[in-house]
């Protein structure tokens, strides 16, 4: 037990000492792309679900528009079969809601009255608000229709295209990792032709020789992943600082947030993965073809 | 400790090295192997550890039958023999000292035993001075006796080695084999082969005599 530790750790250092920097480095930023585009998509994603996706419209009335009127109106809405839900937002509760944003209150002081209309928050029976939006544009005393959830959900689905292109993205760097550490350990095997032949005529076994190949391949994709994990993580507080002057003006906190804690080991530990194979795949090719004659 | 029966040797070229061969060398002998350039001394060196499988035959090695031996189970036969090369096989991008310590890696002793043992088998082919020494900078007879001192270093009870005094002058020559006899004395088993008759006939011990892949 002792011994095959010393071995592991033997193996371990001299994979230390056969590792490239340079191969790690490349490997880092190949791979901090989809590190970091993954800690941007969500950022925005946690933005994004804060905009429901409920299929509501909201239905607004004429400014000039009397209570009597939003009462007809309303009636008409409870008998609309498509609709499920109505809420009357009078005019003077959305002004109240209104006035909690920075700087709203000073701007309807100086406009002296109330700008807002009485409006109705209806909520969609089906999934497909577009018709019934028109349709309700045209009943009397209605000013406009606004259907928030049409636009969240086409920011939804572009979000979901943009992780399927950053999904495609990572697993053609995947390839590209594994291809390096291929590349990396057939060269070793090949300027260490002398030393493996040797080791096999005097008593090496295959694990012992493969060992600190597979060390490499997994060390030089760990440094991988640290590397792209740093680049990430300064991009962001990069970008993050531009956005906090962005974000600020419009009295929002919002910054770019890294990768959780459990995402950037799962990077770390995939980069890793993906170089032991490679290093196993150059191994199990390269070394058969040194054998002592 | 060593058993030839039979044994022929055909490369896939289709040349026949070794035809019907049978010897066997009982433990601690010691024996050479003579005869002309591609005799087939060389063929019948490597069946011993396993670099080569007779195409038909036994070859029986410490009681282990090596032609049926697993690709798995070679490590560990050729750990318990000492193996020479003509062309010595040194590495040089590293230490005489650590040329030694090659075979130890992998042998399981702790760092002191194989610091140990490695200066034990230096010192006993004279070549503790030269432990630093890259063995670019040793002369032919200096490489020999490196390479000697890694094949022993971790005590096999079989030295197999093919032309050891090959390319040597003749003082060097005989220091190395007065080393081979050495370890003959503590009880090796020792295999040496050579072209030099008159080397051979000075010793008085077992001689097997291939020609044309038969031994006579």
């Amino acid at each position: 037990m002792r011994g095959w530790l010393r071995q592991h750790r033997q193996a371990f250092r001299a994979a230390l000492r056969r590792m490239g920097v340079l191969n790690a480095l490349v490997i880092g930023v190949a791979l901090s792309f989809p590190a970091g585009g993954y800690a941007l998509l969500e950022s925005l994603r946690t933005v994004a679900a804060r905009v429901t996706l409920d299929p509501q419209i909201t239905v607004f009335l004429a400014a000039s528009a009397k209570r009597a009127d939003a009462d007809a109106l309303g009636v008409k809405l409870r008998g609309e079969a498509r609709i499920a839900q109505v809420r009357f937002v009078p005019r003077e509760e959305a002004l109240k809601e209104l006035s909690s944003v920075q700087g709203i209150p000073e701007l309807i002081a100086a406009l002296g009255r109330n700008p807002l209309p009485d409006a109705f928050v209806v909520t969609s029976k089906e999934g497909a608000l577009e018709p019934l939006a028109a349709d309700l544009a045209k009943l009397p005393g209605v000013a406009r229709v606004q259907a928030d959830a049409v636009w969240a959900r086409r920011l939804a689905a572009l979000g979901g295209l943009a992780r399927l292109a950053l999904w495609l993205l990572a697993a053609l760097l995947g390839a590209g990792l594994i291809a390096v550490t291929f590349n990396t350990v057939r060269l070793q095997i090949l300027t260490q032709r002398d030393e493996i032949e040797v080791s096999k005529l005097i008593g090496a076994t295959d694990g012992f020789i493969r060992r600190p190949f597979y060390y490499v391949g997994l060390l030089q994709g760990i440094a991988g992943g640290v590397i792209a994990l740093a680049i990430s993580w300064a991009a962001l507080s990069l970008l993050n600082l531009e956005v906090r002057a962005l974000a600020e003006s419009y009295g929002s906190g919002f910054r770019f947030g890294f990768l959780k804690p459990w995402d950037a080991a799962a990077v770390v530990l995939a980069a890793g993965l993906l170089g032991f194979f490679g290093a196993q795949l150059s191994v199990s090719r390269h070394l058969k073809e040194i054998e002592p004659k | 400790m060593i058993s030839f029966s039979a044994v022929a040797k055909r490369y896939p070229a289709g040349q026949e090295a070794l035809r019907d061969v049978s010897f066997s060398l009982e433990a601690g002998e010691l024996a050479f192997l003579t005869g002309r350039s591609g005799a087939g001394k060389s063929t019948l060196l490597k069946l011993i550890p396993g670099i080569e499988r007779p195409s038909a035959g036994t070859v029986v090695v410490n009681g282990q039958n090596v032609g049926a031996l697993k690709r798995r189970a070679i490590p560990y036969l050729r750990r318990n023999i000492g193996l020479v090369f003509q062309d010595q096989k040194l590495l040089y991008d590293r230490s005489v000292y650590d040329n030694v310590m090659l075979p130890l890696s992998f042998s399981g002793n702790t760092p002191a035993e194989s610091a140990r043992r490695a200066r034990a088998a230096l010192d006993k082919v004279g070549l503790l001075a030269r432990e630093r020494a890259n063995p670019i900078q040793l002369s032919g007879g200096e490489q020999q006796r490196l390479a000697i001192a890694r094949a022993v270093v971790n005590r096999p009870s079989l030295l197999v080695a093919d032309e050891p005094t090959a390319n040597l002058d003749a003082e060097s020559a005989a220091r190395i084999l007065d080393i081979f006899v050495a370890f003959h004395q503590v009880g090796v088993t020792v295999l040496i082969s050579t072209h030099d008759q008159a080397l051979v006939s000075r010793f008085g011990k077992k001689v097997l005599h291939l020609e044309a892949g038969k031994i006579l």
